[in-house]
């Protein structure tokens, strides 16, 4: 690991940098709904311009990925100094939309197409997701193989010179305003289980892809059914070896867990702290404590929990000293991270009482509206990447070494 | 495990490796079933007093190694997995951190050397009823023209019986509490031997004008600050010990989920009881963190010193207390057996869950902290 003082030095260009480029236009804007591309598309054009702006200044620095080698787009940098310029870019109150903006690609195609790709796919590829112009669904689940996820039946025929793809996706987040899809799917019908299985890449803007989107509870509806009627893939977009798609997607999940098992993102729930809310709502005693002691203490329980989270995170990144992209520990961490957010954003609807349950209107703040709608889209953190059941498995079979019985995953 | 200097990790290893084999449950059991006198094997003690732990915490100027509080802790954590009894902890963590902060130069001159060859052996005594609670202490020392006059009575004294002095909570004439240092054969004062679930030793305490002189006063720190900062950091200390009786009973349980077999496989395979284990090691994992940041916050002198060590025991306790009926419970009927081991480990597990407070306690004063 970088000494303190090397990467001190580092942050205080990282601070500089982002003060002078990050455009005072978008202080205070939902930076993560832009980027997200719904309400990007409602946005005046100022702020779309700016936004613009802000992504190419980031992109030219490499700060889409930063720890992707320059040549893909990255800027070739070490784990703790990306996470120097993720919470710089925090502090400053500003936002990086790259990896929001770029669907699955940074996060989880990417670090992928790194380990496995030939280095025509990486060229072709990286660039654009690290720049955050190329968005990326994934197309792994089916109506019928979602934890089971080996269960898939979407079929690839070899044509030749390109991959026919026919059968049904579900549950693709953003698949409706990607450019390019992974997809797992079947290429031998013969083999075992997980043995006929490949991962194919493919352009969404093709005849043979139709994308259905599906309205969430929380009411927005950023996923969709995908179908593949002959959807064309071409051989060169074959990742990793034929019939070995299982370790790609194997690969590919180990790094959702890890994106997902916490960080900064833009919340409504962090406007205020519960405490001040609930001081707010519930009101204090004479001693200044809440008046509702159960809900005091399990309010510190959240608190203490979420300490607990951020410390063992840091804990396993020291441990590691700096090296892990992938630990044992991120189904831990990914359960934790779920547990604790869940759990805030029912504390913060129990603390607003009836102000916690408007759907839309005026008797509702803008605040109040927005936790609301967190609290229900939050419901999908434990089910996910691996459902929290799913990640209890991994953690009794590859962390505790117990046998695996009906429990795959 | 936090990032280790060189000699926090060698001191931790020779920890290990000594508890292990020198002093195992086993030995605990021997000498619970010996009905000896004391809480603990003198033997095991002369040892650890050979090896420097009680210079941990103890500045070098006063023969101590000054190593801190979280390598002070990580013996605690190996000590505690094998449950051995002996007043390091009361002593050399409790009684050197209330010298260290609170005395002056000539009291640390005459006790901390004493802390570390073991000649003597401290103790705080604060509890005067049940259920812990800092606030709350009636027991008076009054000024007089030679120093204090104590009166009052104390509860679930740690290492109370084996005790030389006494490091007694008292409120003094302007209110506050504050720590005076009591010698164990001071004329009034009387004690008395309480037998708790985990046989360890433990005394009740009467002062009736007990008289101490001016140097008995732990002085150095305003009002009550002393003794709220000997508490928190012995609540710190704690949590680091309750971590190796959950790690260890931890242990003893996936070795079981492994080995014992029914329906013709073993009973890890059943995924509730997978499941069970998963959620007590993400649970261990948690509390390993919090507990380990409660001392390293010491180290640092952080701000939130105090919010730390309220967080390190909730949590550490939340996992123990878990852990330890789990342990009970998937062990079935075997856990319920005196000759069995896990019954020791819930008995020392609930002593430590009370000491110094529970974790509702620690939430509640979490929450204060906070200010809400
Ligand atoms: C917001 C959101 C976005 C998503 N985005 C994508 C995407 O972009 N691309 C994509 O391919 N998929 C995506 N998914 C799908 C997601 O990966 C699946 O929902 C997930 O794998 C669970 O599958 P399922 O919904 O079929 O539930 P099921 O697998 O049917 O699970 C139902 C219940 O059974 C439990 N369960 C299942 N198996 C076991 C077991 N072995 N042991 C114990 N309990 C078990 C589960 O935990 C769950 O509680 C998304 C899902 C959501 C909610």
């Amino acid at each position: 690991m970088e000494n303190a003082s090397e990467l001190d030095v580092f942050r205080r260009d990282v601070k500089a940098w982002v003060q002078n480029n990050f455009p005072s236009s978008l202080a205070g804007q939902d930076l993560a709904g832009l980027a997200g591309g719904e309400s990007g598309a409602r946005a005046n054009d100022e702020v779309k311009t700016a936004m613009e702006t802000w992504r190419q200044r980031l992109a030219e620095k490499g700060w889409g990925a930063p720890t992707w080698p320059v040549e893909y787009g990255g800027a070739g940098l070490s784990h703790p100094e990306a996470n120097v310029i993720g919470e710089e870019i925090f502090q400053a109150g500003a936002y990086n939309p790259i990896p929001h903006m770029t669907g699955m690609g940074v996060t989880m195609v990417g670090p992928t197409l790194l380990e496995y790709g030939t280095d025509e796919q990486k060229a072709q590829h990286l660039k654009g997701i690290a720049s955050g112009e190329i968005r990326w669904c994934l197309g792994l689940s089916e109506p019928n193989a979602g934890s089971d996820l080996a269960s898939l039946s979407t079929k690839a025929e070899d044509k030749g010179d390109y991959f026919a793809l026919n059968g049904q996706k579900i549950w693709t987040s953003g698949a409706h305003i990607s450019q390019w899809c992974g997809a797992l799917v079947r290429t031998d019908s013969n083999a075992g289980k997980r043995d006929g299985i490949s991962f194919v890449m493919l352009p969404m803007q093709q005849e043979g892809v139709e994308t259905r989107p599906i309205r969430l509870i929380s009411g927005v509806s950023p996923f969709c059914e995908t179908y593949f009627s002959d959807a064309r893939a071409e051989k060169g977009d074959l990742l990793g070896n034929l019939n070995d798609g299982w370790s790609v997607v194997k690969r590919l999940l180990q790094h959702e867990r890890q994106s997902q098992t916490g960080g900064q993102g833009a919340s409504m729930l962090d406007s205020e702290p519960l405490h001040v809310k609930a001081q707010r709502f519930v009101g204090s005693d004479e001693d200044g404590a809440l008046v509702d002691k159960d809900l005091r203490q399990r309010l510190v329980r959240n608190y203490m929990d979420a300490t607990a989270h951020r410390l063992t995170a840091e804990r396993i990144t020291a441990e590691a000293a700096g090296r892990v992209e992938v630990s044992a520990a991120a189904s831990i961490l990914k359960n934790s991270n779920t547990r604790v957010a869940q759990t805030k954003a029912e504390l913060a609807l129990e603390i607003m009482g009836s102000q916690g349950i408007g759907w839309s209107g005026d008797d509702f703040a803008e605040e109040e509206l927005g936790i609301v709608r967190e609290w229900l889209a939050g419901k999908a953190m434990s089910i996910y990447g691996g459902s929290y059941e799913v990640q209890n498995n991994i953690i009794s079979k590859n962390v505790l070494g117990l046998p695996e019985t009906t429990q795959k995953g | 495990m936090a990032a280790l200097t060189e000699e926090q990790s060698i001191l931790k290893d020779q920890a290990s490796s000594w508890v292990e084999s020198q002093l195992p449950v086993q030995k605990f059991r021997d000498f619970r079933n010996s009905n000896s006198d004391g809480g603990f094997d003198p033997e095991a003690w002369s040892a650890i007093v050979e090896m420097g732990w009680t210079g941990i915490l103890v500045p070098e100027n006063y023969g101590g190694s000054d190593l801190g509080y979280l390598t002070f802790g990580l013996i605690l954590e190996q000590l505690g997995r094998q449950l051995c009894a002996s007043p390091l902890f009361a002593s050399a963590y409790v009684g050197a951190t209330a010298i260290n902060l609170g005395g002056n130069e000539e009291q640390k001159q005459s006790w901390l050397p004493k802390i570390v060859d073991g000649s003597e052996i401290l103790t705080l005594a604060v509890d005067e009823q049940s259920r812990h609670n800092r606030d709350q202490v009636q027991t008076t020392a009054t000024a007089t023209d030679q120093g204090y006059e104590l009166n009052g009575a104390k509860t679930f004294v740690l290492e109370g019986m084996s005790a030389t002095t006494f490091v007694v909570a008292a409120k003094t004439d302007a209110g506050d509490i504050a720590l005076f240092l009591v010698p164990a054969d001071s004329a009034g004062l009387s004690r008395q031997g309480m037998s708790t679930v985990d046989s360890r030793d433990y005394a009740r305490l009467t002062l009736s004008g007990v008289e101490v002189g001016q140097g008995a006063l732990l002085g150095a720190m305003q009002g009550s600050q002393l003794y709220g900062r000997v508490l928190d950091r012995a609540s710190a200390g704690i949590a680091m010990e309750m971590l190796g009786v959950g790690c260890y009973a931890f242990e003893m349980t996936l070795d079981y989920l492994k080995t014992r077999k029914q329906f013709g496989k073993v009973i890890g395979s059943f995924q509730a009881l997978g499941h069970r284990a998963a959620e007590l090691y993400s649970s261990q994992e948690m509390a390993r963190s919090c507990a380990e940041a409660g001392v390293t916050a010491i180290d640092q002198g952080a701000d939130d010193e105090a919010a730390m060590s309220a967080i390190s025991k909730a949590k550490t306790g939340e996992f123990l207390f878990d852990m330890s009926n789990q342990l009970i419970q998937i062990h079935g009927g075997i856990g319920m057996t005196d000759e069995f081991d896990a019954g020791l480990y819930l008995k020392r597990a609930r002593v430590l869950e009370t000491t110094y407070g529970n974790q509702a306690q620690h939430r509640d004063r979490y929450a204060s902290l906070l200010g809400f």
